[in-house]
């Protein structure tokens, strides 16, 4: 029924790679030899870690396939290596190689998830103290500053050392991940609230919120959908750095005991485990995984870095 | 229909920003004594006046007289300090988020700067089909494209830029889609908050156009906050003159060019740039507009004033009707001496 005057000549949106392609943020990555190879890495992390079950040549978890007679055989340049563990093995006979892989994917695991939850609460926070002001505001900074006088570490070591006293340490060691990811969660997420917060200070002024309020718009729907989205740059640029800082903690606690038990190890307590034999020349348990770990988080830092430059509205306006 | 009814009914407005910070801040040491003391900036003191249907009712003064707060204390975006604001007979000033929802659709705003007032991650279709979602529940996806492609047609974008977003449009065609935004729920009512004086002259004359087209065509009332009073020539039925947040007179516009009553609009007028400006006789006020926070007793305009008297300086003017049609807030009128 529409008549010849009716249809219009709408030009489709080009598909999402193709504006992406178009973007600031994409020209700058082809431009930044940096950017690019942290990118390239940390894509291989994550490949590594995703597939860490197809790739690693053990299973390190099943007891059935470890040989203690296999214990602290060196990488295979060095001699007196197995060629069959490309790495060497650890103290339990375990294959290096596999072990970090699985360990990778723990860590990153660990951090992304940690820094999923301190982002929901940060957000959740952050919005509504920046967006309703006053009195909540007051309330809400004040409880994050409450959190930021606790070092995360802290408060880390005491929840968890409680937690493995009260409940043993086989509880613990099957919850051990859970409560990584809550305790290193918990802790940080005034990062993200005093970044958001900042950013609706900086949003809720402008006319197109008082427009959203003009058409009848609830608090929570002009909070989420408007002026969130304009909030999500530097959200991003915190995510990158936080995701790092939150594989180093969970990294510290297990070289402290408190992390992932022995059975699954992460980064962190293959680094931890490593670390008696250091002197008895099996270097490899320790060193190892110490440079997968200090290469993921350096990526990370680096890839943090060149996204607040890029997205640093005082450089570019977009 | 009758020209005569009034639509918005606005009575002793007052708004008033504390200004004093949070409860340790107002403590002050005074003469021994630890005392709280409030400071309130006075944006609004007693502000009334009607809009009349179908009229365009200009409000000028320049800036921070409040002709702003007044706009945004009657969409409802500021809560009135005292006094009470009336649309079709109804008090609105105190009605809930959700009761006051109903209005929202009949009673709509066009901010002034047309950058801030589009929301930047949003595609113009985004932007304007979730007004008409929100408030049309049980209109269908091609009903609400529809609409929105008709008023886009109305306010000349073409609707297919919709998949655009704001930072690709110019000034004037972002404040063509802050009308287009306004005008998608058929509203009766509109206030414009400055809504030109963020654009290029050449510009400012086409949404001028498009916003009396709009007001013909849709039966609108306007409430249009202006500091350009070339504009209210052109554009208002009627004028409110406001200074230092009190109204100092509300008259037709020819009248109000014409024969101005009030000392201040007499000055104001006479400050029009004009092309044959050979002689110009404009009436050069003496000292600063005063600061809100402390309001000048009587009349807020008598230290400006070449005409004050002693009841100037102590009791506060009010509006009153004069056989011409216009209000006129001065005890030197009132009183005849002027």
């Amino acid at each position: 029924m529409t008549t010849p005057v009716e249809v219009l000549d709408i030009p489709t949106r080009p598909s999402a790679w193709a504006r992406f392609k178009d973007t600031h943020l994409f020209h700058s990555f082809t431009r930044d030899k940096v950017a690019m190879v942290s990118f390239g890495l940390f894509v291989l992390y994550a490949l590594a870690a995703l597939f860490a079950p197809l790739i690693a040549p053990y299973n390190p978890y099943d007891p059935a396939s470890i040989d203690i007679m296999n214990s602290e055989l060196p990488p295979i340049w060095q001699e007196g290596a197995d060629p069959a563990f490309l790495l060497g093995t650890d103290a339990q006979g375990r294959d290096m190689l596999s072990t970090m892989l699985y360990g990778t994917r723990i860590s990153l695991m660990i951090g992304i998830c940690a820094v999923m939850l301190q982002m929901f609460l940060g957000v959740l926070i952050g919005l509504s103290a920046g967006y309703f002001g006053g009195r909540v505001d007051s309330f809400l900074m004040r409880m994050a500053d409450i959190q930021l006088s606790f070092s995360t570490m802290m408060v880390a070591i005491v929840v968890l050392a409680v937690f493995q006293a009260a409940f043993g340490a086989e509880l613990y060691a099957d919850l051990a991940i859970f409560m990584l990811i809550l305790v290193i969660g918990i802790a940080e997420w005034p990062q993200y609230a005093r970044t958001v917060r900042a950013s609706v200070l900086a949003e809720k002024h402008k006319e197109y919120v008082d427009a959203a309020r003009v058409m009848g718009f609830g608090s929570g729907r002009i909070m989420w959908r408007h002026i969130l989205p304009n909030t999500l740059s530097p959200l991003l640029v915190i995510s990158t750095v936080q995701v790092a800082n939150a594989i180093i903690s969970e990294a510290s606690l297990s070289f402290l005991g408190l992390g992932m038990p022995v059975s699954q190890p992460s980064l962190g307590s293959l680094i931890s485990s490593g670390f008696e034999y250091i002197f008895s020349g099996a270097w490899w348990i320790t060193v190892l995984p110490g440079i997968v770990l200090v290469v993921l988080v350096l990526v990370m830092n680096l890839l943090g870095d060149w996204l607040r430059d890029v997205l640093n509205p005082k450089l570019y306006k977009g | 229909m009758n020209a005569q009814q009034p639509i918005l009914q606005v009575r002793d407005l007052e708004k008033r920003f504390n200004i004093s910070g949070d409860f340790l801040d107002q403590l002050k040491f005074q003469g021994g004594k630890i005392v709280r003391k409030q400071e309130n900036v006075h944006a609004i003191n007693g502000v009334s006046f009607d809009v009349m249907k179908g009229e365009a009712l200009c409000v000028v003064g320049e800036s921070g007289c409040g002709k702003s707060t007044v706009a945004r204390t009657v969409m409802g975006l500021l809560k009135p300090s005292g006094g009470s604001i009336h649309y079709n007979g109804e008090r609105i000033d105190q009605l809930s988020d959700r009761a006051v929802l109903p209005y929202r659709k009949k009673m709509q705003m066009i901010f002034q700067n047309p950058y801030a007032s589009l929301n930047p991650r949003k595609t113009i279709t985004q932007t304007l089909e979730e007004p008409v979602r929100f408030h049309n529940p049980g209109m269908s996806e091609t009903e609400v494209k529809d609409k929105v492609k008709a008023v886009m047609f109305d306010v000349g974008i073409d609707p297919g830029w919709g998949v655009r977003y704001p930072h690709e449009f110019s000034g004037g065609q972002r404040q063509r889609i802050s009308i287009a935004r306004a005008l998608t729920l058929d509203p009766e009512f509109v206030v414009a908050d400055e809504p030109i004086s963020a654009l290029d002259v050449s510009i400012q004359a086409q949404v001028l156009n498009l916003m009396m087209k709009a007001q013909e065509e849709h039966n609108l009332t306007y409430l249009f906050i202006t500091h350009d009073l070339s504009v209210v020539e052109h554009f208002g039925t009627r004028v409110a003159v406001m200074y230092l947040g009190t109204l100092c007179e509300l008259a037709p516009t020819k009248t109000l060019f014409a024969t101005p009553r009030h000392p201040y609009t007499q000055a104001l007028l006479s400050a029009i740039p004009r092309l044959q400006d050979h002689r110009p006789n404009h009436i050069k006020l003496q000292g600063e507009v005063p600061t809100p926070v402390n309001l000048p007793s009587g009349c807020v305009f008598h230290g400006r004033c070449p005409h004050a008297n002693d009841r100037c300086r102590q009791e506060v003017p009010k509006l009153v009707p004069q056989s011409d049609g216009s209000q006129v807030a001065c005890h030197g009128v009132e009183e005849g001496r002027l």
